[in-house]
């Protein structure tokens, strides 16, 4: 059924010649490659020197760009900014080095190819095609060479050396997958802890004070971070990448959600920042809605209702810390947040 | 001097001694066999067509990001050290940071040439990418992808898709607030992955988000492991477009059996040559000008901050609007939690991009076609494959204007939720929608060719008939465009074999049979072409006209 599968010889581009006139029974023929057309510098000994004379003079301006290249390097300071017309302020040097290298590297670039459009012979060539597949002797020839080679090695007579063979080529190179092993710690519970613990004080990130409730207005958002963690410590990263805390005070009334209430204090509810999306710090906090947006991919939580995703690609809600004030008036973690913080995985449990 | 070897032998029966430049070219001759090689290659034919300089553009900003990138290497720290900064860019004074930013703020305020340097880079990355994927696109076009260079373009493919990766974690590696928010999506995408998810984040980061060695190995697969694989696939490319030879679009003179162009040298070497300066000279005037990536301006990353306005290379947009775009499903079972809403993007990326990958393929088996091609297809003459990849385009593009929806928010004063909702919808829409109509404006396009061809070319001459009727003369177009206009050959649909066999028996037709039958019958049934004049209308026609 298939007519276009035709034998490899048939599948050879139909002949032709170029130049051949057509035919007149097929008037659809090719006509052949037109004559060569002279261009002007091909018959005007004078355009042809001026083109010369263009393409020489574009080369050296190559070499004057280059020497300004070097002229920039060593001579603008590198703190100097510059006004440039549309493009505003920007560093006198990056502009001279990149103006010179660009004018220097265009003027080789233009001049060679006004050389070749101008001055090289553009009379069109031809060469003939053959066709990629081999012709069917050379292809026998190679199916019997191969043949013969497999037969002079007797793979195919002993078939436990090539089982054997075989088997030792697969464990050898598979046994370089325990290699991988120590890239990194199995992830056991980690993603389901954070460091925050039951008595840990909220640390305010803007002045790295614990804070107390009257520290937070409503309409606000504070960002807060465990007791204990400095900015120096070499874990700092890896912590706050799942204790960042956003810290909002709402009118008790609004709190929809009950529980989500008697995890605060007084309308102060304490969020993790890490979206559950995929996992970017959230920043912007609209006071009348109490959503937060997180500006990533903008999936949208309500604070007021524990905090539930509203919109966007978000899949579950921000994990909330409850939090009580301690004996001496400051804001404290009572535990860790009860569900892993961050984006969903396979292990973590609705 | 009496042991002559045969090609001293050869040289020495023109009864002079070669030059110097000769006797160079003889040594290496004698022992690389050069000569072999340059017979046929040294005025090898190139047809010229505009479309033909997008592959170069591949090849020379990968030349160039290549040159430039090892030249950051030689100042660059790819360690997630903290120290604290104090240099030049005195915002920055006493904040800490990662050595890896530190080094790239160096190189940006105290390396003479080193901004120049970052930013060619920076720029030569985003327009390999797009040559690339417009490359891409010529080929798939006009068919460029068939037999006999269906593995070449596989080759192609797996460039772009390392080309799009490469680029992602070159972006990483300065550790600035931007680049590790992109660290942060792959840790999140990656831990959507099924059972296996945090396995893979702890292996790849090394323990938990951040840690301090995702930096250092992305460098190693950045500079070292992609760009090596990639180097090795251009030259196996280049290999296999020199040993097809070019195609070329039919015209007078070229048909399937030869290619009409200029000699590789010394045309072809001038051309393609300065063309690389141009490149490499628009790249470093870009760069002296548009400033890409100021990482000073973003500040190191902190696990905890973000910055508002991120926004990944244009290359990343279309994974970035399936991101944004898709709800957030997310089942849970027996104590388990499937992450739909970030896993089916990060399926449906691969299969946006696999579906590309494989339809040469898939069109091959559809047509049955086992000949080699090598004309072009003007889109027109192939309008399902067409309207196709126009509708891919269009999948790509809303999906892109998907990944910037907070710009078009704030842009066109709509709200993200309708434009969320319209890239939604359009995702599964707007390709039918484009599929349609470009097939339309094919068919359209080949009724005018086969017009033209019949009635000729209109002349502006009004001629009045003896009865007293007006008529334009129309004029027989020239043979070399009748010729373009008719060169393409129009498969016919396949036909199943009859029901039953002669001897009234049943057959049974496979079902792989009968898909492949009805979709040839879509490929190039009736309402898929329009017919080629035939030498009989084209006759008729002209003793019409005269
Ligand atoms: C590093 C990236 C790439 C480089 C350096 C590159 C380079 C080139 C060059 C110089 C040519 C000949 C000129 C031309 O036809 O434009 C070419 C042809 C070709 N490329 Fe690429 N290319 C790249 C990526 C791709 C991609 C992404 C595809 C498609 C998936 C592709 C498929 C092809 C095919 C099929 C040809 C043969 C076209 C013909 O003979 O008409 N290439 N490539
Ligand atoms: S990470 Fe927050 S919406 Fe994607």
């Amino acid at each position: 059924m298939t007519h276009q599968d035709n034998s490899p010889e048939e599948r050879l581009p139909e002949a032709g010649k170029p130049g051949k006139p057509p035919k007149l029974a097929d008037p659809f023929a090719d006509p052949g490659l037109p004559p060569h057309q002279p261009r002007r510098q091909d018959i005007d000994e004078r355009a042809a020197k001026r083109s010369e004379h263009v393409v020489a003079r574009l080369f050296a301006t190559a070499v004057i760009a280059a020497f300004g290249f070097i002229a920039s390097y060593v001579l603008i300071p590198k703190e100097k900014v510059v006004f440039i017309f549309p493009v505003g302020h920007v560093s006198a040097q990056n502009f001279a080095l990149g103006g010179t290298l660009g004018i220097a590297l265009l003027c080789i670039g233009v001049g060679a190819i006004h050389w070749a459009r101008t001055l090289m012979s553009d009379v069109e060539h031809v060469s003939e095609r053959h066709p990629i597949e081999a012709p069917p002797q050379v292809r026998q020839q190679v199916f019997a060479d191969f043949q013969q080679g497999a037969a002079d090695s007797a793979i195919g007579r002993r078939k436990v050396l090539r089982n054997a063979l075989l088997g030792a080529l697969t464990i050898v190179p598979l046994s370089a997958i325990v290699l991988f092993r120590d890239l990194g710690p199995l992830p056991e519970k980690k993603l389901f802890h954070t460091v925050w613990s039951s008595g840990k004080r909220l640390i305010n990130m803007s002045d790295d004070r614990p804070l107390r409730p009257e520290d937070i207005l409503v309409g606000s958002l504070t960002f807060a971070q465990p007791e204990g963690v400095h900015e120096s410590d070499a874990d700092f990263q890896v912590v706050m990448a799942k204790a960042a805390l956003m810290i909002v005070r709402l009118i008790p009334t609004e709190i929809k959600d009950k529980q989500s209430a008697d995890w605060g204090h007084q309308g102060i509810l304490a969020y993790s920042k890490i979206c559950t999306h995929v996992g970017c710090p959230i920043s912007l906090y609209e006071q009348q809605t109490h959503h937060v947006l997180c500006p990533c991919h903008q999936s949208t939580f309500d604070l007021a209702d524990g905090g539930r995703v509203i919109f966007g690609p978000a899949g579950h809600p921000l994990p909330q810390l409850r939090i009580a004030v301690d004996s001496q008036g400051y804001l404290a973690a009572q535990g860790d947040f009860d569900k892993p913080v961050g984006p969903g995985f396979w292990e973590r449990s609705a | 001097m009496s042991t002559h070897s045969s090609a001293e032998g050869a040289s020495a029966d023109r009864n002079r001694q070669p030059n110097p430049g000769e006797r160079i070219a003889d040594w290496a001759d004698g022992r690389l066999g050069i000569y072999s090689l340059a017979k046929s290659n040294l005025r090898k034919i190139f047809p010229d067509h505009w479309s033909f300089m997008l592959g170069e553009i591949c090849l020379y900003t990968f030349v160039i990001i290549i040159l430039t990138g090892v030249y950051l290497t030689l100042f660059f720290t790819p360690s997630m050290n903290e120290v604290v900064y104090h240099g030049t860019y005195t915002p920055l004074n006493n904040i800490r940071m990662s050595e890896a930013y530190k080094t790239t703020l160096d190189i940006s305020f105290d390396v003479r040439a080193g901004l120049l340097m970052r930013q060619v880079h920076h720029w030569a990355a985003i327009v390999f990418v797009a040559a690339m994927f417009v490359h891409m696109m010529r080929v798939l076009f006009t068919g460029a992808f068939r037999k006999p260079r269906e593995v070449n373009w596989l080759f192609g493919f797996l460039l772009l898709f390392l080309g799009q990766f490469d680029g992602f974690m070159g972006y990483s590696l300065p550790d600035d607030l931007l680049s590790g928010t992109g660290i942060r999506f792959l840790e999140g995408a990656v831990l959507s992955v099924p059972i296996v998810g945090s396995y893979l984040t702890m292996f790849a980061y090394g323990g938990q988000f951040p840690g301090t060695v995702i930096i250092p190995r992305l460098f190693t697969v950045h500079i070292l492991l992609i760009p090596g694989i990639m180097a090795g696939l251009v030259v196996a490319h280049l290999i296999l477009v020199f040993y097809h030879k070019h195609t070329q679009f039919a015209g007078p003179g070229r048909t399937e059996k030869n290619v009409i162009g200029m000699p590789l040298m010394p045309v072809y070497m001038a051309k393609a040559g300065g063309f690389f300066f141009v490149v490499f000279g628009a790249l470093a005037l870009i760069s002296a000008i548009a400033q890409v990536n100021p990482i000073w301006a973003y500040g190191p990353y902190r696990s905890d901050q973000v910055t508002t306005d991120a926004q990944p290379d244009w290359y990343m947009g279309f994974s970035e609007g399936l991101i944004r775009i898709m709800p957030g499903w997310e089942i849970h079972f027996l104590g388990h939690t499937l992450e739909l809403g970030v896993f089916i993007p990060l399926v449906v990326f691969i299969l946006v991009l696999v579906a590309i990958a494989v339809y040469p393929f898939v069109e091959s088996w559809v047509t049955a076609d086992k000949r080699e091609h090598h004309l072009l297809d003007r889109p027109r003459n192939a309008p399902v494959r067409t309207a196709l990849a126009t509708a891919w385009l269009a999948l790509y593009l809303i999906l892109l204007l998907g990944g910037g929806n907070d710009l078009v928010a704030t842009h066109f004063q709509l709200s993200i939720n309708a434009i969320t909702w319209i890239v939604r919808i359009g995702f599964f829409v707007l390709p039918v929608i484009v599929f349609v109509a470009t097939k339309r404006i094919c068919l359209g396009l080949q009724r005018r060719d086969r017009d033209k061809v019949l009635h000729g070319r209109e002349t502006g001459v009004i001629k009045r008939l003896p009865h007293g009727e007006f008529i334009e003369v129309h004029e027989r177009l020239p043979q070399e465009r009748i010729y373009e206009l008719t060169a393409h050959d129009q498969l016919q649909p396949l036909e199943l074999p009859p029901a039953e066999d002669r001897t009234g028996i049943p057959r049974k037709v496979p079902f792989s049979e009968k898909l492949r039958a009805k979709l040839s019958s879509v490929y190039f049934g009736e309402h898929s072409q329009v017919p080629k004049p035939t030498a009989e209308e084209l006759e008729e026609s002209t003793s019409q006209h005269h």
